[in-house]
């Protein structure tokens, strides 16, 4: 199959984690949503890597897991954080700054 | 079939490996040392890793190397320069950490809970923001250094995520704070990942992920136009998020208000070196040759972000969040650094970069000392009179804001003329014309919180400045002295910076 088929999937799943990330309200899901861009630019790398022909773009792949995982840690303890002194983790509720 | 073993040079990653074994031996310190101990022994881990590390970007002095780390290093003058700069700016960063009621007694606590009152009970202190900090500092190390896409990349991240953790550790406010963390993590994670998208395409085009390898494939021309496009529009996205680019920059009067002070001081300094050290070095090495395509986007985001940082900061009522747009308007004068493209404008970023670094510093510092009963006050209202009470931090306040307003005499007022006419002399003029007009109208806020400071009566006399520590008091006369230095006797500096200003490929 065309690999430029793959690049569409790739640039359609990065649109959609894009706009999910400005019009979802729920921190895990804008959370979920950037997970999904960096997934697509993984796709991306793969699939350079076959056009181009040499495994650089799938060693990024990997680093990207490892740094996408390092992540989810990081971003999962603040959003539950703040879950846990508000009872909410909606991103319009956090607006105590910029008054 | 054989394996070669990579060979990995360890005397020009030194500055670098030293950081990240402390930040690991600090991990462990952390677990095993008992509680009272902890936070002087962090201390000295951080300090003495500062110090080794600075002593080997020292010796290395004068290397150039493009091959360290199977080419994914480059180890060159504007690199070390900048390494030495982001080492002494986090040396006087950690001395105003040390002094730790900045920072949650428990941050898993939640705020106003009977956990937390017991931790503030008991003295609790949790130390974890030592590894972090040292954590971002290697990141900040590496990220003008990479000279791959993997290793950009990577340093990002590694800068990026501790600090995303720090934002949330005040001691105060907490609820601000965790809010800047949320707020600063997730629009961070979003520009990685447009980072990672425009590098993924950079790739493609390339076929190669060295920016050595992406200015021969420019130059040579076979590949695919649409992908250095999408590649070099997604990969500014990323980098113009995190110099806090209009219009980029919505995070950054939030994270800088709702920070820890002394967490605001060090990544409004050091990370500004880092991201400019790599912006520099994608714009000059990699991209160069593409520049009819990035060079008029790249001005108009110059010209808007002067703009924006310039005429927002008039209406703010809060010293961090002004603070945090004049840093908005000073990346827009560093951005005609990078438009500058060629030896003069780099000269001029790293002398610029320098002298910003240590007047933020400086200026954080000493926006941790006005305070009254329940913590830090940054309200600008209550700052009026401040020189009724106490005249001397109000001087040195006045010294660093009239250096982020470039009057002559002061560290700003050289960075702004080299780096002015650099551009002008590549034949920027749009870009000069908007920096000096937004330097005017910065120049009114600056000026008018000083008239404030000394002119106006005091309404109220609640707010008190206290006295400062020796580690804070060190950091803001060290940072004081530092842009008078760099105003009166730049020549030094700027013949040490012309003689290493050169990024090897």
């Amino acid at each position: 199959m065309n690999p430029t088929n793959y690049l569409y999937l790739s640039a359609i799943l990065f649109s959609i984690g894009a706009v999910g990330v400005v019009v979802r309200r729920n921190a895990i899901v804008v959370f979920m949503c950037i997970e999904l861009m960096l997934n697509a630019a993984n796709l991306a790398f793969v699939t350079f890597a076959k056009m181009n022909g040499n495994l650089e773009g799938q060693v990024i792949a990997f680093f990207t897991m490892v740094v996408a995982a390092c992540e989810v840690v990081v971003g999962l303890a603040i959003i539950v954080t703040i879950f846990r002194s508000r009872r909410s983790a909606s991103v319009d509720d956090a607006s105590l700054l910029s008054r | 079939m054989t394996f070669t073993a990579p060979a990995l040079e360890y005397g020009a990653l030194a500055p670098m490996l030293v950081i990240f074994g402390a930040a690991v031996i600090a991990v462990i310190v952390e677990a095993f040392v008992s509680a009272k101990l902890r936070a002087p022994v962090q201390l000295s881990i951080a300090l003495g890793a500062i110090v080794l590390s600075f002593a080997q970007v020292w010796r290395l002095r004068g290397t150039s190397t493009a091959t360290a780390a199977v080419n994914s290093v480059v180890v060159d003058g504007p690199v070390l320069f900048m390494q030495g700069t982001i080492l002494i700016l986090a040396f006087f960063a950690f001395l105003l950490i040390a002094d730790m009621d900045a920072f949650a007694a428990q941050a898993s606590a939640i705020p106003g809970s009977v956990e937390e009152r017991k931790a503030l009970q008991v003295g609790k202190i949790q130390t974890e923001v030592y590894p972090l900090t040292l954590f971002a500092v290697g990141g900040m190390m590496l990220f003008p250094a990479a000279n791959d896409l993997i290793t950009l990349f990577v340093a990002l991240e590694v800068l990026s995520l501790p600090l995303y953790l720090m934002a949330g550790l005040s001691r105060r406010r907490r609820l601000l704070s965790q809010e800047a963390a949320l707020k600063y993590f997730l629009l961070g994670a979003y520009s990685s990942a447009f980072f990672l998208f425009g590098a993924a395409f950079l790739y493609g085009y390339a076929g190669d992920v060295s920016l050595s390898g992406i200015h021969a494939a420019i130059a040579s021309g076979p590949g695919n136009d649409a992908f250095l496009l999408i590649g070099m529009i997604s990969l500014s996205v990323g980098l113009l998020f995190k110099v806090g680019a209009a219009p980029f920059h919505a995070w950054t009067p939030d994270v800088y208000q709702g920070a820890p002070t002394p967490v605001t001081a060090f990544m409004a300094a050091a990370t500004k070196v880092a991201a400019f050290g790599a912006a520099l070095r994608i714009f000059y090495v990699a991209l160069s040759g593409a520049q009819w395509s990035w060079k008029p986007v790249i001005t108009a985001v110059a010209i808007l972000t002067m703009i924006v940082g310039s005429v927002i900061a008039i209406a703010q009522r809060d010293v961090k969040r002004m603070l945090a747009y004049s840093s908005i308007a000073h990346a827009g004068f560093l951005l005609t650094g990078v438009l500058a493209l060629n030896q003069e404008g780099l000269k001029a970023s790293l002398f610029y970069l320098a002298s910003y670094g240590f007047t933020t510093l400086g200026a954080f510092a000493l926006v941790t000392l006005v305070r009254d009963s329940s913590g830090e006050v940054t309200d600008l209202n209550r700052w009026v009179g401040l020189a009724k009470r106490s005249p001397s931090v109000a001087l040195i306040f006045s010294i660093f804001l009239l250096s982020f307003a470039g009057i002559p005499l002061t560290a700003g007022f050289i960075g702004k003329f080299t780096i002015f006419t650099a551009a002008y002399d590549s034949g920027n003029i749009g870009v000069v014309v908007a920096g000096v007009l937004s330097s005017a109208i910065a120049a009114f806020f600056y000026i008018r919180v000083i008239v404030m400071m000394f002119f106006t009566d005091p309404e109220e006399d609640t707010v008190t400045v206290t006295i400062p520590s020796l580690y804070t008091n060190l950091t803001i006369w060290i940072a004081a002295i530092v842009t008078i230095a760099l105003g009166v006797f730049p020549t030094p500096i700027l013949d040490a910076i012309a003689s290493l200003a050169t990024f090897v490929r």
